[in-house]
């Protein structure tokens, strides 16, 4: 049906990547993109939203980068070695690199970064720099990280949006959220920042001394900052933008731009972030706090529709909390395949007298919505009475954060090891109200605490699997909180713009490799 | 000399008036729902306790309420509007950062509404039984009733997609590095699409207004005099009945005039137009309170500024005025 066109242009674009890879790259050129929505900042390391890190993860850098399989690849680190109990990593750092004002990069600017910068400003990086005892600089392009127990993800940590590298020159001994330079980002990347009309444009350009030989291609990228869903769908259609990163479109017109002259859609550079569709459901009270209702819930949900339908056919159900792409990954499970009989059956076991359940659309648009009418719907049948609260983004994330919902929508980004994307859904010493990021559900099982703990700490790898496969087992049975969809986020370009995704955080460093075929 | 007592007066409440405005806005923002702190730290998609404190301290969002009250009212006493949570910049840059592009747009609607809907409504006025004047009110109904947002798609999806004669979005062409006369003529070209749309609701209303107020004043007995004296009809049309029908026109035109910072949500998103309604909408969505309350400071007192120039404007227009206040 309507899988059919997308698969066949992704295969196609699949055949067209090889062959690029074999052409000469060719210099020059400017990209027209969008950015939606507008950033707040461009700092990164201050900021960490999604749209700071597609911009911003052209103009900063990390150690690190990851390849689509989630290899760790030299960013600004050369190369690295870990010692073999698990608790010293030695960083080699490259020479020669300059930040865009022309100062040196340096061992100094690591460890001003990690140990000042972000256990400052940064949750996601002070939630990883908690394991870290000491950071040292042995010598200008040297830096040792000391751990006080072994950590499993510690090496897939210094991705660039994360752990970004920022200018101990400009920020130490500042107030960091004032420095002037905030409106005038300096970082060590393939682009710098040239400027920013609020509501219009964000503009950068090509760093001319970027370290790697060539590199970048393009002469600049344009940002365009367009509102309205409608209006960033003509401007690829019309030829004003080029690339239309991931999210920027409504899935209803992905087929349509997609099946343009000239258009090209992928799939890849998600990896990293792992988008992971995840319905809330409210362990405290009401009928979700009966582990038989959220097993219904789970039966009573059509999830292939949902994919089929309001997703193009794009991404994977989940078999459980543990994405297809994950570290660790049990396969044994028994999946919850759409069974509304086996749904109904539960419902009457637990006694469920028809109380009514409140869903929490997510606030991100139409695709959203209809999700929300779908499982509305699929919750009915199996005789649930379901009723939906429409909220903006301000009233879902108080409501989530106050944990008032029954049922809510959300999804979660995975960063490419479960102790950083997975567990925090699930231990229970990350309830606590004001966030809706944290384990919202509400979820305590001192047995998945534990298992999680050893797990995030055994050393080697190999000892985390039988941890987490335990862990999943338990969660699988529980139902903490519903597994929908690990979305496809496609991006949409024009087939001449070649090597576009080359890491797995796709567009956030895409144009360092870019280049246009004209 | 009357006037400008009168100005005086006027001011001196207008103040009394913003000031009074300004604390209802604080206290009404408080009872939306979402805490800015929160909405801040949700998008960030990661948060700990620590990064909570740190905003709602940076933001004196812990302090009791009738201490914000007294900054912000102390600061706005020195034309200090803040600080704006989410975009990191004083609240004053970013309004009149944006500023022009609004009033440029709005402006150009105005003017376009005002002297497009009294033409088209004087016309169909004096074509009252005719076909003519029956398709000007056809069409000022159906742009009167017909959503603005549709009528800025379909115009998009026509005159960009399909005829490509105009730009579908934005204030110039981004990288064509134009100065001087080209960027004139680029910005003007980007205005026509959005301009149009929002002058014609107004447009519409303007034609039916005057219409019915031009047939109101044409029955009454000046007009019957000055047709008895002999004068041609359409010096009758322009000096006795249109001068006289103008005065709930110029009303409207107030009202339409003090929304000229805040009216434009709608367009200037749907053309991606960089202006204040905007900034409003996405203020509000992100619960960007100070950013909110600036935006509403100055459209209110534009309001107060547009309705002073209207009661001027009625002098102007009818001199009977002048005695009665």
């Amino acid at each position: 049906m309507r899988k059919t066109p997308l698969a066949a242009t992704i295969a196609a674009l699949a055949f067209t990547t090889t062959f690029a890879l074999a052409d000469e790259p060719k210099r020059g050129g400017t990209i027209d993109t969008i950015i939606q929505p507008e950033p707040p900042g461009l700092v990164l390391g201050m900021v960490q939203n999604d749209p700071t890190r597609k911009v911003a993860g052209n103009i900063y850098e990390g150690l690190l980068r990851y390849s689509t399989d989630l290899e760790p690849i030299p960013q600004l680190a050369e190369s690295w070695e870990v010692s073999d109990d698990g608790l010293t990593y030695t960083f080699h750092l490259r020479e020669g690199v300059l930040w865009h004002d022309g100062e040196p990069f340096t061992a100094d600017d690591v460890v001003f970064s990690a140990d000042v910068f972000h256990r400052e400003l940064n949750p996601s990086a002070r939630a990883v720099l908690q394991h870290v005892e000491s950071i040292e600089a042995t010598d200008d392009h040297t830096v040792v990280f000391t751990l006080a127990e072994p950590f499993g993800p510690f090496l897939i940590s210094f991705e660039a949006g994360t752990f970004t590298m920022v200018p101990k020159h400009i920020y130490e001994g500042t107030d960091f959220r004032d420095n002037e330079a905030n409106n005038h980002p300096i970082g060590t990347g393939p682009f710098k920042f040239g400027s920013w009309d609020r509501g219009t444009v964000i503009q950068l350009v090509r760093n001319e001394d970027y370290y790697e030989e060539g590199l970048p291609y393009l002469d600049g990228v344009n940002w365009h900052i367009i509102p309205d869903g409608a209006s960033r769908a003509v401007a690829f259609e019309n030829g004003t933008v080029d690339v239309l990163p991931n999210g920027t479109v409504e899935n209803f017109d992905i087929p349509r731009l997609s099946a343009m002259e000239n258009a090209c859609i992928t799939d890849e550079g998600n990896e990293y972030f792992s988008p992971f569709a995840m319905l809330w459901m409210n362990n405290r009270e009401g009928p979700t706090a009966d582990k038989r209702f959220r097993q219904a819930v789970m039966y009573a949900m059509n999830r292939e529709f949902a994919r089929d339908v309001l997703w193009n056919g794009m991404g994977q159900v989940p078999l459980s909390a543990f994405g297809s792409n994950a570290k660790f990954r049990h396969d044994g499970l028994e999946p919850y395949d759409y069974d509304p009989d086996r749904a109904r059956q539960l419902l009457d076991e637990m006694g469920y007298d028809g109380e009514e359940v409140r869903l929490l659309p997510l606030p991100y648009g139409e695709t959203w919505n209809r999700w929300a009418e779908a499982v509305q719907q699929n919750l009915r049948e199996v005789g649930v009475n379901v009723r939906t609260v429409a909220t903006d983004v301000g009233g879902w994330n108080q409501r989530l954060g106050d944990w008032d919902f029954d049922l809510a929508f959300t999804y979660l980004y995975q960063y490419g090891d479960p102790a950083l994307g997975i567990t925090r859904s699930y231990r229970s010493d990350n309830i606590e109200k004001g966030s809706p990021w944290n384990n919202v559900e509400g979820y305590e099982n001192a047995r998945i605490d534990e298992l999680f703990d050893e797990a995030a700490t055994a050393y080697p790898e190999e000892e985390r699997e039988a941890l987490y496969h335990e862990a999943q087992e338990i969660l699988h049975e529980d139902v903490p909180v519903g597994w929908l969809l690990e979305l496809g986020f496609p991006t949409i370009y024009r087939c001449d713009v070649k090597d576009l995704i080359t890491s797995s955080v796709g567009i956030n460093d895409a144009f360092r490799d870019a280049w246009l075929d004209r | 000399m009357l006037y400008a007592r009168l100005i005086v007066m006027r001011l001196l409440k207008a103040v009394v008036v913003l000031f009074l405005i300004v604390i209802l806005n604080f206290v009404l923002i408080q009872l939306a729902p979402g805490d800015p702190a929160a909405i801040m730290a949700g998008e960030a998609g990661a948060t700990d306790e620590e990064f909570l404190r740190q905003l709602r301290e940076r933001f004196g969002l812990d302090q009791p309420l009738y201490v914000q009250l007294w900054r912000y009212v102390s600061g706005i006493a020195m034309l200090d509007f803040g600080w704006s949570y989410r975009q990191g910049m004083p609240v004053l840059d970013l309004i009149l950062a944006r500023l022009p592009a609004t009033l440029l747009l709005t402006g150009t609607a105005f003017v376009l509404s005002l002297a497009l809907g009294i033409l088209a409504g004087s016309m169909a006025a004096a074509r009252v039984k005719k076909p003519s004047g029956s398709l000007i009110m056809a069409l000022a109904l159906i742009f009167y009733a017909t959503p603005l947002f549709w009528v800025a798609l379909m115009a998009v999806v026509l005159f960009s997609v399909y005829l490509d004669w105009l730009p579908a979005y934005g204030m110039y062409t981004v990288g064509a590095g134009h100065t001087g006369l080209a960027l004139v003529l680029d910005i003007a070209k980007h205005l026509v699409l959005p301009a149009t749309t929002l002058a014609l609701f107004f447009m519409a209303i303007y034609t039916r207004m005057t219409r019915a107020s031009m047939l109101e004043a044409s029955q009454q007995d000046y007009v019957k005099t000055a047709r008895a004296k002999g004068l041609a009809p359409r010096v009758i049309q322009r000096r006795h009945i249109l001068r006289n029908a103008l005065l709930p026109i110029i009303t409207l035109a107030g009202l339409q005039a003090g929304q000229m910072v805040g009216g434009a949500i709608l367009t200037e998103t749907v053309f991606a137009w960089p202006g204040i309604g905007r900034l409003m909408f996405e203020a509000l969505q992100q619960r960007d309170y100070n950013l909110l309350l600036g935006i509403f400071f100055f459209s209110a007192a534009l309001v107060i500024v547009f309705n002073i120039i209207t009661d001027l404007v009625y002098r102007l227009a009818d001199p009977r005025i002048k005695g009665a206040s």
